[in-house]
């Protein structure tokens, strides 16, 4: 069959009537007029009546629609009545169900941080904003604690035992990787250096003083802000999507004891203990490297020995309850927060990661200055 | 259009065994859809309606059995005709299935971004229009946590019929509405259906949509797990030789169907 180009064409029928007249195939792949052509010759129209023509129509799809529904919304805003004849089967239906609803004026979607950071008061109203929240609810959760000291806390105790599970023994292999190279490569800096004044055995001191303080907590505190905190934030935010969270509430049930605590407690419970298998494995490390540098197992351990305090662990150990405490915080708030939808999860989860990072790096220097000037 | 069409159902299911491992969930389907037919799954909960449409949509391989569209298999074909066939579909999932990291806009524009070789402004003004199809004009840049349930059903209409497709399939498209929306959205659905000519197959258990709108039906049984029911609903109601068919169409319990009948 022979496809015609689509157009139309308007013509003067009656003083007040004018007839659009539509032709061809409105289907795709073929070039259709847009609106705004016809738009232009309506500007300049007199009549009071404009009647589409179908007389000459050949195929059609959804673009045909399309254009005839623009042009009953303009000529309403004009005041000019619009109708259709001659159409094919279908066409006047379908223009009818179309119509049968005004449409919405457009609204403004709601604010978003997204380039608008860059202007001053607003990125300080965010961070206000974002300050409150944080406020409000590491202040819900105190309450919470406070209630469950109490015995009065709906929390369970079989949620407690499934999250330092996962916490816990899932987390062992990436810990082992992580400390094991960070013993290994505190005692590769450190060697290097030392060697200049022939003190390699020093390594010892300062790979045991270094997890023991510092890397052993810190680099656990990273892997789990990304592994667990990150999970906590994608598990409330998913539950928050599926009304979840809203039906734990109508159940007289508080998200805050039901779902939080549960999940912060027992990183609190479990990060010192994976603190101190990150040390153990770090001074492992250590000695891989001071054995390579011909320093024996038996001089490593003993000059380690002298190194080793109970104050170097307990700082570490402090620590790690503080770390807990922090990335809990992230992930669980950044979840309780989150938005309902795909997007809103995924930013959740990103929000929980880079705020327990960078608590994690404030408190630490926090920490590390609090403890120079009180001399621990 | 293939010549088989003309002689053949638009949809042929051919002795159809679903399973989920060893658990059978239906066995020997055997049913025809014609073009134009307004088709329903019906049966009680938990039968394996929905499961029978994911099986149509090619979404899960039938442990035997076939499905031919226009006399073409499903499962059988490659995948480059399996998106050719599935190009001709609209479907809606129990809980709208929209993006919700899109827009309506954004959503309705996906299809047609990827089969269609319209230009940016033309898919613009279609999108317009489905959504002034299912009455929701101007909502383009809302997402779909930003409007009812009800407005999220018709959304997720707007996408099933942005490529004009052959088939609609609607799994329990009025579930969680209320009766006058519900009805409103059997009337949408209708119109849209007879103005585009397609055909629509419809897992619902709602009988007023049922009756209202539906001229052929199969009812699916979770005790014998087959299909017990096989016709118009309305003569099933009246006519059909299973008891537990006559009583799920009257929403009527055992006792008292042998007094009507």
């Amino acid at each position: 069959m022979q496809s015609q180009l689509p157009a139309f064409n308007l013509q003067d029928e009656a003083p007040d009537t004018t007839t659009l007249a539509l032709t061809g195939d409105w289907t795709q792949g073929h070039p259709a007029p847009r609106f705004e052509a016809l738009q232009r010759s309506l500007v300049g129209l007199n009549a009071s009546h404009l009647c589409a023509d179908g007389a000459g129509l050949g195929a059609w799809d959804s673009l045909l629609m399309a254009f005839l529904l623009q042009c009953h919304d303009d000529c309403q805003a004009r005041n000019i009545e619009f109708a259709t004849r001659n159409m094919p089967q279908g066409i006047e239906q379908l223009l009818a169900v179309a119509t049968a609803v005004d449409a919405r004026e457009a609204s403004e979607p709601p604010a978003t941080l997204g380039l608008s950071a860059l202007n001053p008061m607003h990125l300080l109203r965010y961070l206000w904003g974002e300050l409150r929240e944080s406020l409000a609810f590491t202040g819900e959760v105190t309450l919470g604690l406070a209630r469950l000291l109490r015995g009065k806390a709906n929390t369970r105790f079989v949620d407690f035992r499934n999250f330092c599970f996962q916490a816990g023994p899932e987390a062992f292999a990436i810990i082992t990787l992580t400390s094991v190279l960070v013993g290994m490569i505190l005692g590769y800096l450190g060697a290097v250096q030392l060697q200049q004044f022939g003190a390699e055995i020093y390594v010892a001191n300062l790979v045991v003083i270094g997890m023991l303080r510092e890397m052993g907590v810190l680099m656990t505190a990273v892997v789990m802000a990304g592994r667990t905190g990150a999970a906590y934030a994608a598990q409330l935010g998913t539950m928050q999507t599926n009304e979840e969270i809203d039906a734990i509430t109508t159940m007289g049930i508080s998200p805050i004891e039901f779902l939080v605590l549960p999940r912060m407690l027992a990183l609190i419970c479990i990060m010192p203990l994976l603190t101190i298998y990150a040390d153990l494995l770090g001074v492992i490390g250590g000695g891989i490297v001071a054995g390579g540098m011909g320093i024996s197992p038996v001089q490593y351990i003993t000059q380690g020995e002298t190194a080793l305090s109970f104050s170097h662990i307990a700082v570490g150990l402090l620590k790690s309850l503080i770390f807990a405490t922090l990335i809990a915080v992230a992930g669980c708030r950044a979840g309780i927060n989150s938005g309902r939808s795909s997007a809103a999860v995924g930013q959740a989860a990103t929000s929980a990661v880079v705020t327990a990072i960078i608590y994690l790096i404030v408190a630490d220097a926090a920490i590390n200055i609090l403890f120079q000037q009180l001399k621990i | 259009m293939t010549d088989s069409s003309s002689s053949r159902a638009l949809i042929e299911v051919r002795d159809l065994t679903m399973a989920y491992g060893s658990r059978v969930i239906q066995s020997d389907l055997n049913f025809d859809i014609n073009r134009g037919d307004i088709f329903v799954i019906m049966g009680g909960s938990g039968c394996g309606k929905s499961t029978l449409l994911k099986h149509m949509l090619g979404l899960i391989p039938p442990s035997s059995g076939d499905i031919f569209y226009s006399g073409q298999s499903f499962f059988r074909a490659d995948e480059d005709l399996k998106g050719t066939m599935r190009q001709g579909w609209g479907i809606t999932y129990q809980s709208g299935g929209l993006f919700s990291a899109m827009t309506l806009a954004e959503n309705i524009t996906l299809p047609l971004e990827l089969y269609t070789r319209y230009s940016r402004a033309e898919i613009a003004d279609i999108v317009a229009y489905k959504l002034a199809l299912v009455g929701l004009a101007g909502y383009q840049s809302y997402y779909p946590s930003e409007i009812s349930g009800g407005m999220q059903k018709r959304a997720a209409l707007a996408r099933a019929i942005a490529l004009d497709p052959e088939i609609l399939f609607f799994d329990e498209p009025s579930a969680g509405l209320d009766p006058i929306s519900s009805r409103l959205l059997d009337e949408l659905i209708l119109q849209i259906k007879e103005s585009m000519g397609a055909t629509v197959v419809m897992v619902t258990h709602e009988l007023p949509s049922i009756f209202a709108i539906a001229n052929n039906s199969v009812y699916l049984d979770n005790i014998s797990h087959t299909m017990i029911g096989y016709g118009n609903p309305a003569d099933l109601r009246d006519h059909s030789e299973q008891a537990v068919v006559r009583q799920f169409l009257r929403r009527s319990a055992a006792a008292d169907v042998e007094d009507k009948s």
